[in-house]
């Protein structure tokens, strides 16, 4: 609109009702002409994987409702949209925390000494199914199973020597562990009691969530209120004596088994209400023990799904514990975030390909404000990571630190409109499920119902048809499939001889301790199970004079029974 | 014109893994094809399959395996069931590398499905054997 001298006058912001008129001509004069010629490809569904509608262009409409500072805010201040630190990556880069362990002590203690020399910031521990378990490695349900997908941890020496070389005040490790979290807890202390370092100086996390494990990941070992019973255990224990560690990380496996981006930021923080309810009915102060609560994500290839979602997570979070549960220190608002980029998101076919999923969800997390990323391997269809494919992820996660922008400025994609539009629409859908799961009356009855199972096994189901008749296309996959075998990487292969050799260590463990002070231990912790008492301090005394992982968790069994896993699908 | 005859399956999560998805997926497309299908849940040991196979007289056993113990599985589950006089096909089925297969067939395990077979090629194979195991228990039908 030019004056009569043919200057254009100043500009000034447009109205969002300026902006629907001009977009109305827009749709009218250049739009509609074209998609008359031209019709929209929907050769893949204008949806989020949440079932959200993407639509064709976001404009300041979408956000003419957005209250700035009430609903986004600051990093470092409620609701915490845009981040939960004030300096976010330019004061501290996210965690380089790459998940790894195999075979013994050694191998594992070799490859975290390999991954810190090639710039990881973070340990993160894999532990083998029967430690996961509470089974030593020489009982009949380990056989064939130890040092596969993690290391074997049967005794403390185990735990000493996965550490030799690293001091404890130095790193901070995080121990995908659960059922036998407080075993792991306790011996990762008395290392550090060894080495010098203070109780209150150690830092880490056990995952120390079982509610997901009965939902979706499969690693639990008592029924549903004596595992409750122990995860709070922890929490208390490290509340009092290990303020620095993080006693639990509530985890979204629920992703990774089948259910949406909605789904899993919802059932997991369900699982945090439950958590947090659990603590409360112990007795101890919201105040005390929401600070340390931490919490772990699957990111897939849906990168801008993703972002809303994290950004959504911290804001209903952030509230809720505020509003619901009272609690008045920041930190106990903030979701401190640790995630993984990959797991069922990465393909056989063509494995390399993967390199670049991995690529996008990282970039996707660092945008999103996480605290720690776990950035899996491109092999990870076919084993665990070869040392090339380890390092091949820790380089995507430096490559994004260094030769990009994302952590030069905080949130880059907060003021998007369509970023801004997702977010809420991503938080409406989470409250929503969030609702249904309260109206069921929580996690745990959704659990011993089977709905949540049943949730995740039909979602799954669904995605299986969907990639059957290519409504979602994977390249190599479904699209672009070479007609040849998946193309073959080098994987890694766990020494067989290794269990054996685990077995011999296991056995020289047992000969070599005092037997009459470990059983004397055990009948402790037997008695303290039986009573109310918390378990941390008789697990900590036996771990130390050397009771084994599947002595511990034997004792608990024996207490309290195992829990009977559904035959439901 | 004799009616195809219901097949009976048995999935099965051997072992101490517990990742359940593909096990889950496969169990009902094999429902949805018209078999019955009984899911052992998760931690069935070797034995207890067998017993469950035998006492459910089923035509084909699916092992869902992810967790490395597959060559100690199989090797163990086909010569139990030798044992047993019970010739029942075993297949296998998650995350099972490529350099074992020749190991696991001559174990006796008659088909091994990474987690990229599509579900039909599944399907028809399941058929395929749990058929011919049908018939060849039953006698001519």
């Amino acid at each position: 609109m030019a004056t009569a001298k043919g200057k254009a006058p100043e500009p000034r912001p447009a109205t969002a009702d300026e902006v629907r008129t001009d977009r109305e001509r827009w749709e009218r004069e250049t739009l509609d002409p074209t998609v008359a010629k031209s019709p929209d490809q929907n050769e893949i569904a204008y949806e989020t994987r949440s079932g959200i509608p993407i639509r064709r262009i976001y404009t300041p409409e979408d956000t003419a409702r957005l209250d700035y500072i009430t609903q986004l805010g600051w990093p470092g201040e409620y609701p915490f949209t845009r981040g939960i630190y004030p300096t976010m990556y330019r004061g501290k880069t996210w965690t380089m925390r790459q998940y790894a362990g195999m075979g013994t002590a050694k191998e594992t203690n070799e490859r975290f000494k390999y991954l810190l020399k090639e710039g990881q910031t973070g340990l993160s521990v894999a532990l083998d199914l029967p430690t996961q378990l509470g089974f030593d490695s020489d009982a009949p349900e380990a056989e064939g199973e130890v040092g596969k997908v993690g290391v074997a941890i049967d005794s403390l020496h185990d735990m000493e020597a996965i550490f030799e070389g690293i001091p404890l005040d130095q790193v901070t490790t995080s121990f995908t562990i659960n059922a036998t979290a407080p075993i792991l807890l306790a011996m990762y202390r008395a290392v550090a009691d060894k080495q010098g370092v203070a109780a209150d100086r150690v830092a880490g996390t056990v995952q120390n969530d079982l509610l997901k494990e009965f939902g979706s990941r499969g690693a639990w070992v008592l029924p549903i209120d004596p595992s409750m019973r122990l995860v709070v255990d922890v929490i208390e224990y490290c509340c009092r004596e290990m303020t620095r560690f993080n006693p639990i990380s509530i985890a979204s496996h629920f992703r990774d088994a089948g259910a949406t981006p909605a789904e899993e930021m919802a059932y997991t923080l369900s699982d945090g209400k439950a958590y947090v309810r659990a603590c409360i009915e112990r007795g101890m102060d919201v105040d005390l023990f929401a600070p340390r609560l931490s919490w772990f994500f699957y990111t897939y290839t849906n990168f801008f799904e993703e972002v809303a979602k994290y950004r959504a997570g911290r804001r209903i979070w952030s509230r809720m514990m505020k509003e619901e549960f009272g609690a008045r220190n920041p930190v106990s608002q903030m979701l401190r975030v640790a995630c993984v980029c990959g797991g069922h998101s990465l393909q056989k076919a063509e494995p390399l390909n993967n390199i670049a999923r991995l690529t996008i969800e990282t970039m996707a997390v660092t945008m999103a404000g996480l605290q720690s990323v776990f950035t899996a391997a491109y092999d990870e269809a076919f084993s665990i990571p070869t040392e090339l494919a380890a390092k091949t992820s820790l380089r995507i996660q430096q490559i994004v630190n260094y030769e990009t922008d994302v952590p030069k400025t905080i949130d880059p994609l907060g003021g998007s409109w369509f970023i801004e539009s997702l977010t809420s629409a991503m938080e409406a859908k989470v409250l929503e499920i969030m609702d249904k799961i309260e109206q069921r009356r929580g996690m745990v009855e959704c659990l011993r119902t089977g709905w949540l199972q049943s949730q995740i096994a039909q979602r799954a189901y669904e995605w299986e048809q969907k990639v059957k008749t290519r409504a979602e296309k994977i390249v190599g996959v479904n699209v672009f499939a070479s007609e040849e075998a998946p193309h073959e990487v080098e994987i890694y292969e766990v020494d067989p001889r290794l269990e054996k050799s685990q077995i011999e260590r296991l056995h020289r463990a047992r000969h070599d301790r005092d037997q009459a002070a470990v059983s004397a231990a055990l009948a402790r912790l037997e008695k303290d199970a039986r009573g109310t008492a918390n378990l941390m301090p008789a697990i900590v005394d036996a771990v130390k004079i050397y009771a084994t992982t599947g002595e511990i968790m034997g004792t608990l069994r024996k207490v309290f029974g195992e829990y009977q896993p559904t035959t439901a699908f | 014109m004799p009616t195809e005859p219901t097949l009976r399956v048995l999935v099965a999560k051997p072992g101490l893994d517990g990742h359940d998805r593909g096990a889950k997926i496969i169990a009902r497309a094999l429902r949805d094809a018209g078999m019955e299908v009984i899911y052992t849940g998760l931690r069935s040991n070797v034995e207890a399959i067998v017993q469950a196979a035998i006492q459910e007289d089923v035509d084909l056993i699916g092992l869902s395996m992810l967790s490395g113990a597959h060559k100690t599985v199989g090797a163990r589950i086909t010569e139990l069931l030798k044992e047993r006089d019970a010739d029942i096909p075993v297949i296998m089925g998650g995350v099972i590398p490529g350099k074992d297969h020749d190991l696991l067939k001559s174990h006796g395990v008659a088909a091994i499905f990474g987690q990229e077979v599509p579900l039909d090629v599944v399907i028809a194979k399941v058929k395929e054997l749990a058929l011919a195991h049908h018939r060849g228990s039953r006698g001519a039908d």
